[in-house]
């Protein structure tokens, strides 16, 4: 008996070290702000800035999106009692929403920003995300709220920031800021297979997500030549070069191909 | 009698627990409890039934059943440490109880650190060693495996190729189920969606990391197959009228047989969580049916191994028979 409490020693201490590390959470730590700015980088001068805005239409029919099947909670079944379809395509007046659109090339460092410190808010309602897709600067808080009467765990899987997975078992507001540009952090919520979201976290201010009839607006850009990307989970990316004078303002349209069959 | 039940339970309740983890990983359940060792807060003991929903509760379901299997551990360690007279079954079960203990740790580890691939794919590993080591505490405290082999009774014959055959097989099967391990832990359960041709050849006509961890799973089958073929033939051709090598050897063709069915629907029904799972707890028996043919093939047959009555010379395997009990 003492020699088996003796190999078996190493293996009870090893357990209650990781017991005792259990519960950290290092990603909901805020993180200071390293977007890297040349020395000589100055502001955007906002009255010689111009903007870039458009519209994200699609070619074809999109596909029905796929219906949630929420008889695992039944919290999520009492708040969609009408029903419920993941989000995948949304679209209005002939334009496709939840696109991200943003500047991909072209700003480098020349320009300083201030780092917003309101917060962006996601929350998880009626066992949704809300909004499913959204942007937010490095450093930037994300408040992930859980307005929902069940639990949820929030998993965020980026590649490069670190991925954290915390839980909100009663309605509660997290924080979580991001250290480096990345597009797009997926999310999603292990407890409840369909819930996905989209994050596009950026280092400069020239983002939006496409709304009513697909419609984008990028403004105070300061001229120059830029790459504009417009990104959709299913769909993939588009991009585009665009040349901004001084006070200009240039109208852009990204044509998604719907897929051919199935639905999502 | 008792305490080979009892281990025998221990087994069973192990096959049930890989099922409980292969559903937990087929519904993609793995961070859905993302504290360890409790469970949103709660001690895992007292979390409300009401808020086991949705994922919660394969996860946590997998917990509990750990737990428990984890408690029989210790009666078993401590059971056979009491009763148990040779001296190399009673270390295997405190080998039973440091595997389960590593185990918890692993599954606790896993959480904490998001589902790293090769903790995940040790902790399934480690999984079916566990399993072996109850397995053969079954059988080694079984009336059968206590009973003298003579050559007079019958029981023993020489034939030193099936411990080596039975032996390379069981080992097959533990790395094909490794390999399976690692495709499901690596996203690559569906990387190659076709079946039984991949992407209509023979063999992928592109290749990434995961379309070849899928198909090394895929040649591997073959393997195994013909590993298991080959073992059983070796048995009925040679040893057709020994119960307890026939016995496991039919199970494990049928075994191999439905494990081959399970993973050709695997990819075609797109990964269902329950045929998944089947899929993983039919390897857990493929690899038990090995082993415990395994087992018996060095027990009776092989040229190390117990010598009662006259006439046979043999040199006995230490710790295997009753001489070796403690005094």
């Amino acid at each position: 008996m003492p020699r088996a409490t003796k190999w078996m020693a190493p293996l009870i201490a090893a357990m209650t070290i990781v017991v005792g590390c259990g519960g950290s959470d290092q990603s909901k730590s805020p993180q200071p702000a390293s977007p890297a700015a040349a020395p000589d980088a100055k502001k955007v001068d906002e009255a010689k800035a111009g903007s870039i805005s458009g519209k994200v239409v699609v070619d074809g029919a999109l596909p029905q999106n796929a219906a949630i099947q929420m008889s695992s909670d039944p919290a999520c079944e009492a708040e969609n009692k009408g029903g419920a379809a993941q989000e995948t395509y949304a679209a209005s007046d002939g334009g496709l929403q939840n696109v991200f659109v943003y500047i991909k090339d072209g700003i480098g460092n020349k320009y300083l920003f201030d780092t917003p410190t309101n917060p962006v808010k996601m929350e998880q309602k009626g066992c949704h995300y809300v909004p499913h897709v959204l942007g937010i600067r490095v450093a930037q808080p994300l408040q992930v709220v859980n307005a929902d009467s069940t639990m949820h765990n929030v998993h965020g899987m980026p590649k490069a920031n670190q991925e954290f997975n915390f839980s909100q078992p009663v309605p509660m507001t997290s924080s979580v800021t991001f250290t480096t540009k990345e597009v797009m952090i997926p999310f999603k919520c292990d407890v409840h297979s369909w819930m996905h979201s989209y994050i596009g976290v950026l280092d400069h201010p020239y983002f939006a997500v496409t709304g009513q009839g697909g419609k984008f607006d990028l403004r105070t850009v300061p001229a120059g030549t830029y790459t504009i990307e417009a990104w959709h989970e299913k769909l993939g990316t588009q991009t585009q070069s665009v040349t901004l004078g001084e006070k200009e303002t240039k109208e852009i349209t990204f044509t998604f191909k719907a897929p051919a069959t199935a639905t999502h | 009698m008792w305490l080979h039940r009892y281990a025998k339970l221990v087994a069973l309740s192990t096959v049930l627990l890989i099922a409980a983890g292969g559903m937990v990983t087929s519904t993609g359940s793995g961070l859905s409890v993302p504290d360890w060792p409790t469970t949103y807060g709660w001690n895992m003991f007292t979390f409300p039934l009401s808020k086991w929903v949705g994922g919660i509760r394969y996860e946590h379901t997998h917990r509990l059943i750990a737990s428990t299997v984890g408690f029989l551990t210790i009666i078993l360690a401590l059971w056979t440490w009491r009763v148990e007279p040779r001296r190399w079954v009673r270390t295997l079960g405190f080998l039973c109880l440091g595997a389960v203990i590593l185990q918890g740790v692993l599954g606790g580890l896993t959480v904490l650190l998001l589902l790293p691939p090769a903790v995940s794919i040790g902790h399934a590993g480690l999984a079916q060693i566990f399993f072996c080591l109850t397995l053969t505490l079954a059988l080694a405290t079984s009336p059968g495996w206590r009973a003298p082999a003579t050559r007079d009774s019958g029981l023993a014959t020489r034939d030193s190729m099936l411990p080596r055959v039975a032996t390379l097989t069981t080992a097959a099967v533990y790395i094909q189920i490794i390999l399976g391990a690692t495709m499901r832990h690596t996203d690559a359960g569906l990387a190659i969606p076709t079946f039984p041709l991949a992407f209509g050849h023979l063999v992928p006509p592109a290749w990434t990391p995961q379309i070849a961890i899928h198909y090394a799973h895929r040649v591997g089958a073959l393997v195994v197959t013909l590993a298991i073929l080959a073992t059983a033939g070796h048995v009925f051709v040679h040893h057709r009228d020994r119960r307890e090598l026939v016995g496991p050897s039919i199970l494990l063709l049928a075994f191999v047989c439905s494990q081959v069915t399970l993973g050709a629907f695997v990819v075609l029904t797109g990964m269902n969580p329950v045929v998944n799972t089947a899929h993983v707890v039919n390897g857990a028996l493929v690899l038990g049916a090995s082993l415990v043919l395994t087992l018996r093939a060095y027990r009776f047959t092989g040229s190390r191994y117990t010598v009662h009555g006259s006439g046979f010379t043999g040199s006995p395997v230490r710790g295997f028979n009753e001489a070796e009990a403690r005094p």
